[in-house]
């Protein structure tokens, strides 16, 4: 029999799930994402309130004391600076898992040793899941904080010592599913999964990011939902699957927008030939030129699409971009930005910097909506991104980004790039844009020359 | 308990075909807001954390469990704040702003 209160936590249960569907359906367009918002907070509030009526809990005592310090800490970690979210989010893919580790680990060992078979099977699945994500998480955000160096770390066997980790991993899993009394293997597995998620990313370079973010998105909402299993709350297995589903189709979209499979990225180490390329291409021509010309030539076209990379994040030109945007828009250009899946730490990065330059989305188009459009266009200016606008993606079988989908930024009249130097980008590639006949390349700062551009544009002709 | 499990596999199967079919539909505009909401969401692993608490067990499980609410409120509380920070940032062009 289940009383009044066990039926009006259901009830409450089912309402949030609910809620939490609506909550994604509105992200669909801008428009309804905040209402999205509400919904996730109202299911939110009706899940957790639901909860604490939970009849087998005898003392609130320490479950206020977390709820209250997990405030403190999560509203300063939700008003960090929009150029550190990408870190932001890694980290709370860190929390999420850690929270589903201990919760697995706590239920592991209340009920061991007569654990059923099936349940053992999910809740070792919780555990890893959820250890990998949590050092894996953390590595990620260390080395978007820069704290750690971004710069992929390989060595020989590499492969082979991380596959073989995981599979001990699984493997003493499997055993502990049929001799669950052996209570020693469980700490094991634990330690080899956290072990496991720190040597996952350590060969992952900084522009592989996006699909790694995304997949320890995925790996936290697999997590979540094999608690559910344990704990048997549908509430919890239907959070876990969507932000598991969320998470796998982010992944699938960025190592399509990269040409790579998640193999690749995971195993791939794609950065470390860096080192070797620039230095032995002969120097070719290149046209370079000034502020000034630069903004003759914008002043004068009807069509600009401004194609940003990670370098204006790095550079933290886009409220300088902004302005620039304003003193074209005010004689009348047309300017769009054309946006690569790919551009950034994690997918929509881009987005989120340029919006909060105040730049309105309508003007923010993805790399297929731009596409059609560079033929008519007058001048593509690319800031700080580089092998997502190298053609040599489309036309050079031997490159290492041959079949890459790119901005086609080369069909435009006339190509602009902002860059610091001639070196080569994240892929240690070069690229053939920069010689030709069309493209100018103005060296220099993100920040300051497109300050200068802006300067020239409001001092010549008013 | 078999039935119990089943029951949740296939809850488990459709509320994922759910995911893929809603989240397809997501701008990538809002990837980066979607992946922080998400993640708020996530933090609904919280209820297990205080129902694990609550119920006192054991030392190993109240402390355990603890840190566990912690870690999930912070998710989910910084979540909704960030996301619905970075949804206010988007604007659509058309009549001029203050």
């Amino acid at each position: 029999m289940i009383g009044g209160t066990e039926r009006l936590i259901e009830v409450a249960y089912l309402v949030a799930t609910a809620l939490f569907i609506l909550s994604l359906k509105w992200m669909s367009s801008p428009v309804t994402a905040r209402r999205g918002v509400r919904a996730g907070e109202a299911g939110m509030v009706l899940a957790v309130g639901g909860t604490l009526l939970h009849h087998g809990i005898v003392d609130y005592k320490w479950i206020a004391i977390a709820l209250v310090l997990g405030v403190i800490i999560g509203v300063p970690l939700g008003r960090v600076h929009m150029t550190a979210v990408p870190q932001r989010t890694a980290l709370s893919h860190a929390f999420g898992a850690l929270c589903v580790t201990l919760v697995g680990t706590s239920e592991f060992y209340l009920r061991a040793p007569d654990v059923p078979r099936f349940m053992m099977a999910v809740l070792s699945a919780e555990v890893i899941l959820g250890s990998l994500t949590f050092t894996g998480s953390l590595m990620a955000a260390g080395k978007l904080q820069e704290v750690l160096p971004q710069r992929p770390i390989t060595y020989r066997g590499q492969n082979i010592v991380n596959l073989g980790l995981l599979a001990v991993a699984v493997a003493l899993a499997a055993y502990l599913v049929f001799r669950p009394d052996h209570l020693g293997l469980f700490p094991a597995i634990v330690g080899i999964s956290l072990a496991f998620g720190v040597l996952m990313i350590v060969p992952i370079g900084g522009a592989d990011m996006p699909t790694v973010i995304s997949l320890l998105n995925s790996y936290a909402g697999l997590s979540a939902a094999a608690m559910g299993f344990v704990l048997d709350s549908k509430l919890l297995i239907i959070a876990g699957a969507l932000d598991g589903a969320s998470g796998f189709i982010l992944s699938v979209n960025m190592s399509k927008a990269m040409n790579r499979s998640f193999s690749n990225v995971l195993f791939g180490a794609f950065g470390q030939e860096q080192a070797a390329a620039p230095g032995g291409a002969p120097a070719r021509p290149v046209r370079s030129a000034t502020a000034e010309e630069a903004a003759t030539i914008l002043a004068a076209a009807n069509k600009v699409v401004i194609v940003p990379g990670y370098g204006m994040a790095v550079a933290q030109a886009q409220h300088k971009v902004r302005e620039l945007y304003d003193a074209l828009s005010r004689r009348g250009v047309d300017v769009k930005f054309g946006i690569h899946p790919v551009a950034g730490r994690m997918p929509g990065h881009m987005n989120v910097l340029l919006a909060e330059a105040d730049i309105p989305y309508d003007r923010l188009l993805d790399m297929d909506e731009i596409n059609g459009d560079f033929p008519q266009t007058d001048v593509a200016l690319v800031i700080g991104a580089n092998d997502v606008t190298n053609p040599s993606a489309r036309s050079d079988a031997a490159s290492p980004i041959y079949g890459m989908p790119i901005l086609d930024v080369d069909r435009a009249r006339t190509v602009m790039v902002i860059k610091r130097s001639m070196a080569a980008g994240f892929a240690g590639i070069d690229n053939p844009l920069y010689y030709l006949d069309r493209t100018l390349m103005l060296f220099g700062d993100a920040r300051s020359f497109v300050g200068d551009i802006v300067r020239e544009l409001a001092g010549g002709q008013g | 308990m078999r039935m119990d499990l089943l029951t949740s596999l296939y809850v488990f199967m459709l509320a994922a075909f759910v995911g893929f079919e809603v989240i397809r539909r997501v701008s990538p505009l809002l990837h980066t807001p979607l992946m922080s909401l998400t993640n708020a969401l996530d933090a609904i692993a919280v209820i297990g954390a205080i129902i694990l608490v609550g119920e006192e067990k054991s030392t190993l499980s109240t402390v355990l469990g603890t840190i566990a609410i912690v870690a999930a409120t912070s998710n989910l509380v910084g979540g909704f704040v960030i996301t619905d920070r970075m949804l206010k940032m988007f604007r659509a062009s058309g009549p001029k702003k203050p």
